[in-house]
């Protein structure tokens, strides 16, 4: 899956439909145009001497890229100006008979005659220029978060990104959210993220929200370019509170910024009560820690202190809430914690 | 298997810059704490690369060392994970070692 852009091959849909990519959004830029050195499309006295590249395997390898018109103004790249970065002190002898007036006639048969067979096949041995990028590896994705922060922003829409294991029930939640806040006026919309199956979307739908089903294919998590698609989906309401139910998994979607204001992670009694330790990235970046099916909590051995313990270990700033999404117990804090958060966002009226 | 997502995001990254040269060689910084296997990153990382101007680039991680300061006694101390306690008490906070960066690359 794409950080940059979900777009494309790789199968992610937006209520069964493939994502498009945007026009002007070429990362498939241009395959195999580095070097394509088509022999065939060569006159016949034109000879490279190509040997000498693979025969003692420097890695110098000659960045034309002559576009086969045949009318390279011969800079070639090149680069070994004899220096050859060998970085060794084992003193072989290899001299470069190296013409430098290379022929310009494109005899081109720079003689070379260095036969040093020893393998230097190291990282040394590249010869080539070096790019400083010190870029965020996710900057793609970060950027189309803020993008998707500021739409939300603009509309004052309250964005919830809601993260789990598969089945400690963030579906019930939702869906029991959505019904018992149905009087209080407040628009409420699901973009569901699941690998496949639209079954999550036709839950919630069935409760009477608007929900899009984001099938995000093989990949495991979603992130702020499908989000954006999904969301172009939605008609949301100004002030509304959109609920993105993450794939269930508790590594990927905690390092993808989709463009929330808050994060919630839930876990349930049914788990381990040292999930926040084992999977500690997702709990540190969570503002809510909603700990779910508190109904079997007779029945089962969770220690509801040692698990709050455990993640505030990881994440001291995290608020916890218990609730069951079955019985409905617990759940009126998580709609007072909802309802004013999502005041906040609020500009004034 | 987010690393699928990174590795694609660090080859897109490179055959933005490389405007067309074959990439040699790419330098990735990768905290410990950071949540990524280098293993699999580098897996992915060759996946990603196939039919791009990087693809045979030599993969180099260097690895960051985890680290925080105890924001009660102002201490620095080594992490091996995301969390931990001083041993005056105190909340750390990580300073170092979530780092996901492409650093540089070579191209030809």
């Amino acid at each position: 899956m794409c950080a940059t852009c979900g777009c494309g091959s790789d199968g992610v849909t937006i209520d069964g439909k493939t994502v498009h990519a945007a026009p002007g959004h070429d990362h498939a830029l241009a395959p195999g145009h580095a070097h394509s050195h088509d022999q065939s499309a060569r006159p016949p006295d034109h000879e490279h001497e190509r040997e000498h590249v693979n025969a003692h395997d420097h890695g110098h390898d000659h960045a034309h890229e002559h576009d086969h018109g045949h009318d390279h103004p011969h800079e070639h790249g090149h680069e070994h100006h004899n220096s050859h970065a060998h970085d060794n002190d084992n003193a072989h002898a290899h001299d470069h008979a190296h013409d430098a007036s290379h022929a310009r006639n494109h005899g081109h048969a720079h003689d070379h005659g260095h036969d040093h067979a020893h393998a230097h096949a190291d990282a040394q041995a590249v010869h080539g220029r070096t790019v400083s990028l010190e870029q965020d590896i996710l900057a793609g994705n970060q950027l189309l978060a803020e993008r998707n922060r500021g739409w939300f922003a603009g509309r004052d829409v309250f964005a919830v990104n809601l993260m789990s294991s598969p089945g400690a029930g963030k579906t019930s939640i939702l869906e029991r959210t959505i019904r018992d806040l149905r009087g209080r006026d407040i628009p409420i919309s699901v973009l569901e993220g699941d690998q496949a199956t639209s079954a999550d979307a036709e839950r919630i739908r069935a409760t009477g929200a608007a929900a899009v089903q984001i099938n995000t294919g093989t990949g495991c998590h979603l992130d702020a370019h499908m989000v954006a698609h999904g969301v172009a989906q939605l008609a949301l309401a100004p002030g509304s509170i959109l609920l993105i139910e993450n794939v269930g998994n508790l590594v990927c979607p905690a390092l993808f910024d989709l463009g929330e204001e808050a994060r919630v992670v839930v876990t349930s009694v049914t788990e381990g009560d040292d999930k926040p330790l084992k999977y500690p990235h997702m709990f540190r970046t969570a503002d809510m820690l909603l700990i779910n099916k508190l109904d079997l909590l007779p029945h089962v051995r969770f220690d509801v202190e040692r698990c709050i313990d455990h993640a505030r270990q990881v994440n001291p700033q995290l608020q916890v809430l218990l609730l069951s999404a079955e019985t409905g117990e617990g759940m009126p804090a998580w709609y007072d914690w909802l309802t004013a958060q999502r005041a906040l966002v609020m500009s004034p009226a | 298997m987010h690393e699928l997502s990174l590795a694609t995001a660090v080859v897109d990254a490179c055959v933005e810059r490389a405007a067309g040269a074959r990439v040699l060689r790419v330098r990735l910084e990768i905290g410990q704490l950071a949540a990524v296997l280098p293993d699999s990153l580098r897996f992915c990382f060759g996946i990603c690369a196939q039919g791009t101007v990087v693809e045979g680039a030599e993969l180099e991680i260097l690895e960051t060392q985890g680290r925080a300061i105890c924001e009660a006694c102002g201490g620095t101390i080594a992490l091996s994970s995301p969390f931990g306690r001083c041993a005056c008490g105190g909340v750390l906070r990580v300073v170092a070692g979530d780092e996901l960066r492409v650093k540089d690359m070579e191209i030809a």
